[in-house]
C-alpha cells in the first residue's frame, strides 16, 4: 500500500515488444494466408511469381500491423495514482479512462505461450459494475513482473483479519488425478462432433470431401451399416477423450488456488497459456458447488466462486469464476469451506426437500421434452412413410425411461435450507448446482406463482443478489414453507408483505 | 394446499394501477393482433391459390387477440399492484405467471422513468427501479405522470439517504 503513493503520478507506456508480438502474430496469419494463395496463383502467374506476389503480400500486411501496433504503443498511457487509474489511448479518438482504485475488484493476468516467451502478461482491471463497458482496464502487453506489482499494488488492502483459524497461502494445487474427470464431462462428445465435423468441412476447402467419403465407404464395404456406424460413433467419442483430455490439460496445469494477506483468492492455471485470476475475498458472497451428470457419478464436484463484478465476458470464456476443477466431493466440500473460511461448508448442509407436488412436475415436463419429437415423428410418419412410425417408436423406448429417471433425480435434486449465514438452494439434474449464498448478500426477492403451482401449492423463490448469476432459485416449494424460507433468510424485509391465514 | 393455520400468503400491495392502464394494454393487444393480421391478411388478397391458407390463420389470431384484448387487461388490473414503504419497493404484477417482486431501499441503485409513445397517448409512465442484480429490476407499470413524477423524486431521496455500495 505505501509504494502507491511513492509511485504516485508517473506516466508509464505498455512493453515496447508488444510491437515484436503483432508483428509475429501478423506474420503467422499472412503465412496461413499465403500458403493456399500461392498454391491458386501459381497455376496462372508460374511457381516463382506466385512465391514472389505472396513474399510482397505478407511482408506489407506486417508493416503495416506493426506500424499501427507502433502508433498504439506510443499513444497508450497509463497511470497508477493514489486514488485512481487512468489509462490514455486511441488513435484518432484520444480515450480517457479512469478507474477509482478503492472500486477495484479484480486484476486478472493472462499470457499466451507468445507472451509467455516474451515474458509479457496482459492485464485485465475490473470494477464491481455490471453494466457498461466502461468498467475494465486492459493494459495488453507489460512485463511480467510489472503485471504483478499492478496486481500486488491494486488489491493489497489493509482489511481487518476475518475470524476464524483458516490459513493463508495454499489452498489447493493441481493433483494429476483429476484428470480422469475429464473424459466424462460434456466436452467429450461435443469435440468428438466437432472433430468429424471438422474434417469433412476442411476435406471440403481443399476439394478432397468425396474422397474422404469414398474411403470411409471403401473401409466398410462388407460390414452392415449399423456397425458401421457404431464404429464410426466410437472413433469420434476416442477422438473427443483425447481432445477433452488435452483442453483439461491446457486449462488446468499448473493450478494453485491460494489465500494471499489482505483477503484474495488467487487461482493460477494453464499450460501453454497461463491465466491468473484473483477474486477479492470482500466481494465473495458465496460459493456455487456444480456437478454436471457425468462427473457427479463419478462422486465428483466443481467449485464456483459467487463473487460481485466478475468480469462480464463470462460468454467467451465459462470457467472465469471456477476455484477448483471437478475433484472428489470431499475435498471439493473442504476447499469450499476453507474458501469461504466456515468449520463445515454451507453446501453440504441437509436440505429441506421440496413437496411430491413438485415431483409431477418434474416429470412432466422431462416426459414432454422427451414425447415431442415422438409424436412429430408418428404424425409425419402417418402422413408420410412408415420408416418413421418406426423410428418414433424407437425414440419413445430409448426417450421415456431417460426422461422418468432424470425426471425423478431432478425432484431429488431439489433443496433449499438456512445453513449458518447462508441460504443454500439446489436444483437440476443434468447440471446440478448447490449454491451457497450469503444471506447478507441478497438485494431482492421474486416470488414466482404459475396458474399450474398455484393449484398444486408450489411457488418459486428467488433472491437476487449483485453476484455471480445474478439470482439464485428455489423452485417448487411449497407455498407457505417457501416464503416462510425467505422470510428467515434477510430478517424484516419480506415479513411486512406476508400474512398469516 | 391445505387452508389452515400454518398457510401464510403475500398480501396484495396497496396502490392500483390508473384506470387508463386498462385502456393501454387493451392498445397494445390489439397492435400486437394487428401486426401478423394485417400481413397474412394482405398476403391473403394477393395470392389467390393460399388464400384459404393465409386467411384462415388470420381469423384465428385476430379472434385470439380480441379475447385476449378484452380478458387479460381486466384482468391485470385486477392483479397488478404496487407499494412503496419506508424499507422496501413491492410490487405484483401478472395473471397466469404471478410474479411478486420486492427491492430493499438500500439496495435500490437507480430509477428511471420511461414513457414509450404508446404510453405518452395514454398519459401513463412507467417507474423501473434497479438493483445491483441484473436479475433484479422492479417495474412500475401504468401510473399517472403525476404519480410517476412523485415516485420517482421520492424513491430518488430516500435512496440518496441510504448509505453503502449496495452490493
Amino acid at each position: 500500500m505505501s509504494t502507491a503513493v511513492d509511485s504516485g503520478s508517473d506516466w508509464r507506456r505498455l512493453h515496447s515488444r508488444t510491437v515484436l508480438v503483432t508483428a509475429l502474430v501478423t506474420a503467422g496469419v499472412a503465412v496461413g494466408a499465403a500458403v493456399p494463395v500461392t498454391v491458386a496463383l501459381s497455376g496462372r502467374l508460374g511457381y516463382a511469381a506466385a512465391v514472389g506476389w505472396a513474399l510482397a503480400g505478407s511482408a506489407l500486411l506486417v508493416c503495416c500491423a506493426a506500424a499501427g501496433d507502433y502508433v498504439r504503443w506510443r499513444r497508450t498511457r497509463y497511470r497508477l495514482g493514489a486514488e485512481r487509474v487512468d489509462l490514455h489511448s486511441g488513435l484518432l479518438l484520444a480515450k480517457r479512462r479512469s478507474l477509482a482504485r478503492e472500486r477495484i475488484r479484480s486484476v486478472d493476468l493472462t499470457a499466451h505461450p507468445l507472451l509467455r516467451i516474451l515474458g509479457l502478461v496482459s492485464v485485465r482491471i475490473g470494477t464491481g459494475e455490471q453494466t457498461g463497458g466502461d468498467s475494465t482496464l486492459e493494459l495488453d502487453p507489460v512485463a511480467r513482473a510489472e503485471g504483478e506489482r499492478l496486481r500486488r499494488e491494486l488489491l493489497d488492502r489493509a482489511v481487518p483479519e476475518a475470524p476464524g483459524t483458516h490459513r493463508d497461502g495454499e489452498l489447493a494445487t493441481l493433483d494429476p488425478r483429476w484428470l480422469r474427470y475429464a473424459p466424462i464431462s460434456f466436452a467429450a462428445p461435443v469435440l468428438g462432433g466437432t472433430a468429424a465435423g471438422g474434417l469433412l468441412q476442411i476435406s471440403e476447402w481443399v476439394g478432397a470431401q468425396a474422397e474422404v467419403i469414398h474411403w470411409i465407404a471403401d473401409r466398410f464395404q462388407d460390414t452392415p451399416l449399423v456397425w458401421a456406424i457404431v464404429v464410426m460413433v466410437a472413433v469420434a467419442l476416442v477422438a473427443g477423450v483425447i481432445g477433452a483430455l488435452g483442453l483439461w490439460i491446457e486449462m488446468w496445469w499448473n493450478y494453485r488456488l491460494e489465500r494471499e494477506p489482505g483477503g484474495t483468492l488467487r487461482v493460477r492455471r494453464g499450460l501453454f497459456t497461463s491465466r491468473s485470476l484473483s477474486v477479492e475475498e470482500r466481494r465473495l458472497r458465496g460459493v456455487d458447488l456444480v456437478e454436471p451428470l457425468g462427473v457427479r457419478l463419478a462422486g465428483a464436484a466443481r467449485v464456483d466462486a459467487i463473487a460481485t463484478g466478475l468480469t462480464k465476458d463470462e460468454e467467451r470464456n465459462a470457467d472465469h469464476n471456477t476455484l477448483l476443477p471437478a475433484v472428489p466431493r470431499a475435498l471439493a466440500d473442504s476447499i469450499a469451506a476453507e474458501v469461504l473460511r466456515e468449520p463445515v461448508t454451507p453446501t453440504g448442509a441437509p436440505l429441506t426437500a421440496h413437496p411430491r407436488a413438485a415431483r409431477g412436475r418434474r416429470l412432466r415436463r422431462a416426459l414432454s421434452v422427451a414425447l415431442a419429437p415422438v409424436l412429430l415423428q408418428a404424425v409425419l410418419g402417418l402422413l408420410l412413410t412408415p420408416v418413421l412410425l418406426w423410428t418414433a417408436l424407437a425414440c419413445a423406448v430409448v426417450g421415456v425411461p431417460a426422461a422418468v429417471l432424470l425426471g425423478l433425480d431432478a425432484y431429488r435434486s431439489l433443496g433449499h435450507t438456512l445453513s449458518g449465514g447462508y441460504l443454500v438452494t439446489r436444483s437440476g439434474s443434468v447440471r446440478r448446482s448447490t449454491a451457497a449464498l450469503q444471506r447478507s448478500g441478497v438485494i431482492g426477492w421474486t416470488v414466482k406463482q404459475s396458474w399450474f403451482q398455484r393449484r398444486a401449492g408450489l411457488l418459486s423463490v428467488t433472491a437476487t443478489t449483485a453476484a455471480g448469476g445474478g439470482a439464485y432459485t428455489a423452485y417448487d416449494t411449497g407455498a407457505s414453507e417457501g416464503l416462510l424460507f425467505a422470510a428467515d433468510a434477510v430478517p424484516g424485509l419480506l415479513e411486512p408483505f406476508l400474512e398469516r391465514g | 394446499m391445505t387452508t389452515g393455520e400454518g398457510t401464510i400468503r403475500l398480501r396484495p400491495p396497496r396502490n392500483t394501477p390508473a384506470p387508463r392502464a386498462v385502456g393501454w394494454w387493451r392498445a397494445q393487444w390489439l397492435l400486437l393482433t394487428a401486426a401478423p393480421v394485417a400481413v397474412l391478411g394482405i398476403l391473403g388478397a394477393l395470392i389467390a391459390p393460399a388464400r384459404f391458407w393465409l386467411l384462415m390463420p388470420a381469423a384465428v389470431i385476430a379472434a385470439v387477440g380480441l379475447l385476449c384484448a378484452v380478458l387479460f387487461p381486466l384482468w391485470w388490473f385486477r392483479t397488478h399492484r404496487w407499494e412503496v414503504t419506508g424499507e422496501a419497493v413491492y410490487v405484483s404484477t401478472g395473471a397466469l405467471l404471478r410474479e411478486w417482486r420486492i427491492a430493499p431501499m438500500s439496495r435500490i441503485q437507480t430509477v428511471d422513468t420511461v414513457r414509450g409513445p404508446l404510453e405518452q397517448l395514454f398519459g401513463l409512465a412507467t417507474v423501473t427501479v434497479t438493483t445491483a442484480s441484473a436479475k433484479g429490476a422492479v417495474q412500475i407499470e401504468g401510473l399517472t405522470h403525476e404519480v410517476a413524477a412523485e415516485l420517482a423524486e421520492r424513491l430518488t431521496r430516500i435512496t440518496q439517504d441510504t448509505p453503502g455500495d449496495a452490493t
